[in-house]
């Protein structure tokens, strides 16, 4: 494919070539930055760029000082903490709440399904922006400003879109008359869910989770507004530093945090597949 | 179902048909019909009851605070009164509303809830905040006749202009958030005019944001078309590869990519070293490339590009390539054909892609926040002004309803023309 | 699914829990802007009371404003116990009800007897703060990349003939329609009268057009020595404390213009329902004792709001230079300062504001 037609003519030739740039460009622009500051977060010098003894791939020009700093200051660790048990929870709760909505939204009686799909996608719609200023007033009269709780109850609203989205579509084309089979067969609906429905929506249910951990991991302007400082998370933290002052710790925590995105898409890779083949959809 | 189809082909002769104990089939059938759909309700109502609490709720509450404005109706109720009967058309009121105002400030400052009176005022005009907390501060040493006591406090309360300030606050819901969103006021006569050119800034904003999103929007698309044609057309094992390129950043913090850009892009980065190094600009030419609106648009169509690229591979995928070749066997050119044939076909992907992209990008915070600069603002960034910093909350709440209001037209465009669960991930 | 359900309900229930639990109060919580100036107010303030009296206390930065105390005291939820304030967000925060008043009477007087409503310096002290430090917004720049002659006054910040390339500068009106006054021509005394007028308004913006292609705005105080040591800008508006402290500590050839600069002081301020009201009120009177005030000054070169302080100010506990110089009130430093006027942007700052912004915005 990246040759072209034996037939074509020169000007055909020259646009195909032009495609083929086209194309690596974009693949550089898309991939570029996020290379770009790996090596940089091993500086052993606190500049952003590289320096010429990194180009000669000198030992002393890079060192794991960034690295070292990040784990030393409390405020990091503190802020990991958090992050990992507010996605945690609201990850917990989103997949639970979205993946039974899910089941209903895709039974055939389901009524309004439109409108009500509707609904439970908007907070992936809705900026983000309006959400928080929406729950910093809403918070605030009602004291959760300021809690874990209510910042996992927020993030859970904004997650389980994903799993809707997800698990929904696991069960597209699911065949209800197998449920119905189990249950004359005399099992009972605990059964039925566990042996004839998890295991197909199981990739769904897990790759929703994964989008609902990854948006509570990821998500900033929420906590911005109705986190307090022990609240503190990574995104919070990270926005704190490049407003304040880019140390080029911040590159080490990105680092990091691009090696965990690296892990999540083969996750979800992975599941795709074994979810294409388990419903017999063979990938195009 | 099947069941209830076949024994309507079969009609009994004689009387409606019954199930085995004696029901009519037809009622029976009705009633197991409803035990599925409150089925099925039940559990979607859960999600349905928490996202009503808390997301619904909270953008409710949101839309109620851009009308709401019980701050000088809870503080002033003796001088709303007093001034009911007055018309504001160039004249001062009585003694009686004079009198009124003074008791009014007299208890706020008791009440210590001065401070905000007399910043909601000055919200609508500079200057009535120290007016009203200095009188607040002498009001209850004050004797009649209060008229001459008041002006001879402070030359504002000889201007109607600030009794009718007065007035029209006064009211529990108002309108004047809007106004102020749209660069609008209300004059002494109470007309609704435009504000002084040096203050307007949200309409010009609101455009500001909108054609910002479009650029990134086309960006998107421009960058997004040829690489997802590729990847439809390159056999599943090289475009599974090159698949990653694009997974990756979609998966990949919005912060950790806005630093990247930051890092490549500052005047002392990557980017104007690599171009100094090559002798393409001066060293003392350096471009600036970020903190202005150009660094936040390529900033975003970074972010944004995979929500292009994946709608418009999914659709590209279902393209049968014996199209193109029908086509080219009929002796159309490739450019005729790709024109006619596949462009058309792309239609769906481009109209999600672009919807989807335009979207997101149209409430952006974050990066315009952190690349964005002076000329790189959007409306996000001020509504989060107004929420942080001036605390003018009913202007915040009435800039994000109509940004609200926006985004949910566009929404509704896109479950008509795309459908909700055609919203794809990853 | 049910067991996934019951965890969940669990671990929420367990949550609240731990969300009340947290309330209750062997620590502190208290509220600065960050940076060198934080560091300082820890070491001077932080550690001592906390050998003291065995509390934690949490230091907490923020961008100043009142709106997160304005959430947490309408929330009625408040976990901020000290806030260090702005003398305008200071007053307008007791008018608005949302700072506890202070017992001024109850501050240590000063080592020799002078009470503290004389030690302190004339309008330091307020119903709901307590003033900690004079601070200084200022110009400056890197001497090691200045080649020419050096700037000295503040219509040289203004001057792109002069002193060509990027100015650093806040991103706020507050200040730069002062600074740009002042750089035209009118005397630090006439200043806020002139803004109160259209006239004057229009003569500032008129003065910040001519560098307004140059100006790279600022938003938190550490920004303006990482602007100057990257060599983003060649001048820039900072406070004076962060860029002594880029100076002395990280051995950067910055210096200060002091010529028309705008001077103002921070208060400690405790947030209205505060839980641990007595402890941040304990706190308070602590810190701004004599000793402790003349202490945050080697850490940093703001000036003590103690007069008694002053005799005591010593050197900078790093690089051993004497403080007393740097301080925005030394008389060196002094000659053409003005004062933030609290009143003039308490009044005004929701119009400037956004003329400002729709100055940046065309």
């Amino acid at each position: 494919m990246l040759k072209p037609p034996a037939h074509a003519s020169p000007l055909e030739r020259i646009w195909h070539y032009a495609f083929i740039a086209i194309c690596a460009g974009v693949f550089l622009f898309l991939i570029a930055p996020l290379i770009v500051i790996i090596p940089l977060s091993f500086n052993s010098l606190p500049y952003f760029t590289f320096t010429e003894e990194m180009l000669a791939l000198e030992r002393d020009a890079f060192s794991m000082r960034w690295y070292e700093d990040l784990w030393s200051r409390e405020i990091w660790r503190q802020s990991m903490v958090n992050s990992l048990f507010i996605a945690v929870c609201s990850t917990v709760l989103a997949t639970a709440l979205g993946t039974v909505a899910a089941l209903g939204l895709s039974r055939p009686h389901m009524p309004f399904r439109a409108f009500i799909m509707g609904l439970l996608i908007s907070p992936m719609i809705v900026p983000l922006i309006i959400t928080a200023a929406g729950i910093f007033f809403f918070y605030a009269r009602i004291g959760l400003t300021g809690t874990y709780l209510g910042i996992i109850l927020a993030h859970t609203a904004l997650g389980t879109p994903f799993v809707v989205i997800t698990v929904t579509a696991t069960l597209i084309g699911f065949d209800h008359s197998m449920t119905r089979a189990a249950a004359m067969c005399g099992a009972d609906p605990a059964r039925v869910f566990f042996k004839i429905v998890m295991p197909l929506i199981l990739p769904g249910v897990i790759a929703g989770a994964l989008f609902a951990f990854v948006t509570s991991f990821d998500e900033v302007v929420v906590v911005l507004f109705v986190a307090s400082v022990e609240q503190q998370t990574i995104p919070r933290q990270m926005w704190a530093g490049i407003r304040e002052e880019i140390s080029p710790t911040i590159l080490a925590v990105a680092t990091l945090l691009i090696v965990f995105s690296v892990a999540v898409m083969t996750t979800i890779e992975v599941l795709r597949r074994r979810s294409e083949r388990l419903r017999g959809v063979t990938p195009a | 179902m099947t069941d209830a189809a076949t024994t309507d082909a079969a009609p009994p002769a004689n009387g409606p048909l019954t199930t085995a104990d004696g029901r009519p089939l037809k009622s029976a059938l009705a009633r197991a019909e409803r035990m599925r759909r409150v089925k099925a309700m039940l559990l979607v109502l859960p999600l349905l009851l928490f996202i009503g609490i808390t997301f619904l709720s909270p953008i409710a509450l949101m839309l109620f605070r851009s009308v709401d404005n019980p701050i000088v109706a809870d503080n002033m109720p003796r001088t709303i009164a007093a001034l009911e009967a007055w018309d504001d058309h160039g004249e001062l009121p009585d003694e009686a509303a004079f009198a009124a105002l003074t008791a009014d400030l007299a208890e706020a400052r008791r009440n210590r809830t001065i401070g905000r009176l007399a910043t909601r005022l000055n919200y609508e005009t500079g200057g009535l905040r120290s007016t009203v907390t200095r009188t607040g501060r002498r009001a209850q040493r004050l004797k009649a006749p209060f008229k001459e006591a008041l002006i001879g406090l402070d030359g504002d309360w000889a201007n109607p202009e600030t009794w009718a300030t007065i007035k029209r606050l006064g009211k529990r819901i108002t309108g004047v958030n809007y106004l102020a969103a749209v660069d609008r006021r209300y004059d002494v006569d109470g007309n609704v005019v435009p504000q002084p050119e040096v203050r307007r800034i949200y309409i010009g904003n609101f455009i500001q944001t909108l054609w910002m999103s479009v650029i990134v929007t086309i960006a998107c698309l421009a960058l997004g078309f040829p690489v997802a044609y590729l990847l439809s057309i390159l056999p599943l094992r090289y475009s599974n590869v090159l698949m990653i390129l694009v997974l990756l950043p979609f998966w990949t913090s919005l912060l950790v990519r806005t630093t990247s850009w930051i890092v490549l892009l500052q005047t002392e980065g990557i980017i104007n070293d690599i171009l100094v190094w090559s002798g393409i600009i001066s060293d003392d030419g350096r471009i600036q490339l970020i903190f202005n609106a150009e660094g936040t648009v390529i900033a975003m169509t970074h972010i944004l590009l995979p929500f292009m690229i994946l709608p418009l591979y999914s659709v590209m995928k279902t393209i049968p390539p014996i199209y193109m070749r029908a086509a080219a066997s009929l002796g159309a050119s490739r450019h005729y054909a790709f024109r006619r044939v596949y462009l058309p076909n792309t239609l769906p992907g481009i109209g999600a892609g672009c919807l989807l992209v335009f979207i997101l990008a149209i409430g952006y915070y974050i990066t315009p926040a952190l690349v964005g600069g002076q000329d790189g603002m959007m409306i996000s960034n001020f509504i989060a002004y107004h929420m942080q910093r001036s605390l003018n909350w009913g202007l915040a709440a009435a800039l994000g309803a109509i940004l609200l209001f926006g985004v949910l037209i566009l929404y509704w465009v896109y479950s008509k023309l795309v459908g909700i669960e055609r919203l794809k991930l990853g | 699914m049910k067991r996934l359900l019951t965890a969940s309900v669990s671990a929420v229930a367990a949550l609240g829990l731990w969300a009340g639990a947290a309330a209750a109060a062997d620590k502190l919580t208290v509220v600065s802007w960050g940076g060198a100036y934080s560091m300082s107010q820890v070491k001077a303030y932080h550690e001592p009371y906390e050998a003291k009296k065995g509390i934690k206390i949490l230091s907490e930065n923020y961008n100043g404003g009142l709106a997160e105390i304005k959430a947490q005291v309408e929330a009625g939820k408040v976990t901020w116990d000290v806030v260090d304030l702005e003398l305008s967000d200071a007053v307008r925060g007791c008018d608005e009800g949302l700072l506890e008043e202070l017992d001024l009477s109850q501050l240590p007087p000063a080592p020799d007897g002078t009470p503290a409503k004389e030690d302190f310096i004339a309008g330091t002290l307020h119903d709901c703060g307590v003033a900690t430090i004079l601070w200084s917004t200022i110009y400056a720049f890197d001497a090691g990349r200045m080649t020419g002659g050096k700037p000295r006054t503040i219509a040289d910040f203004f001057d792109a003939k002069k002193f060509p390339g990027k100015r650093g500068m806040r991103k706020t009106p507050k200040v730069n329609l002062e600074f740009a006054l002042m750089a035209d021509g009118v005397p630090p005394g006439k200043v806020y009268e002139m803004l109160s007028t259209p006239k004057g308004v229009d003569r500032a913006f008129a003065k910040l057009d001519t560098i307004k292609d140059d100006v790279i705005w600022w938003e938190t105080g550490s920004q303006p020595p990482q602007l100057l040591a990257d060599g983003e800008v060649a001048l820039t508006t900072a406070y004076n404390g962060r860029i002594f402290d880029a100076a002395a500590s990280e051995g950067k050839s910055f210096e200060i213009v002091w010529d028309g600069q705008v001077w103002d002081i921070d208060l400690y301020s405790v947030p209205k329902g505060s839980p641990n009201k007595d402890a941040a009120i304990e706190f308070i009177k602590f810190a701004t004792g004599t000793k402790r005030l003349a202490d945050q000054a080697s850490y940093i070169s703001y000036g003590p709001a103690r007069r008694s302080s002053v005799a005591l100010i010593g050197k900078h506990f790093e690089a051993g230079i004497p403080m007393g110089p740097h301080m925005p009130t030394s008389p060196g430093n002094f000659k053409n300062a003005l004062q933030n006027d609290f009143e003039f942007w308490a009044d005004y700052q929701d119009e400037l504001n956004e003329r400002f912004n729709a100055w940046l915005a065309n």
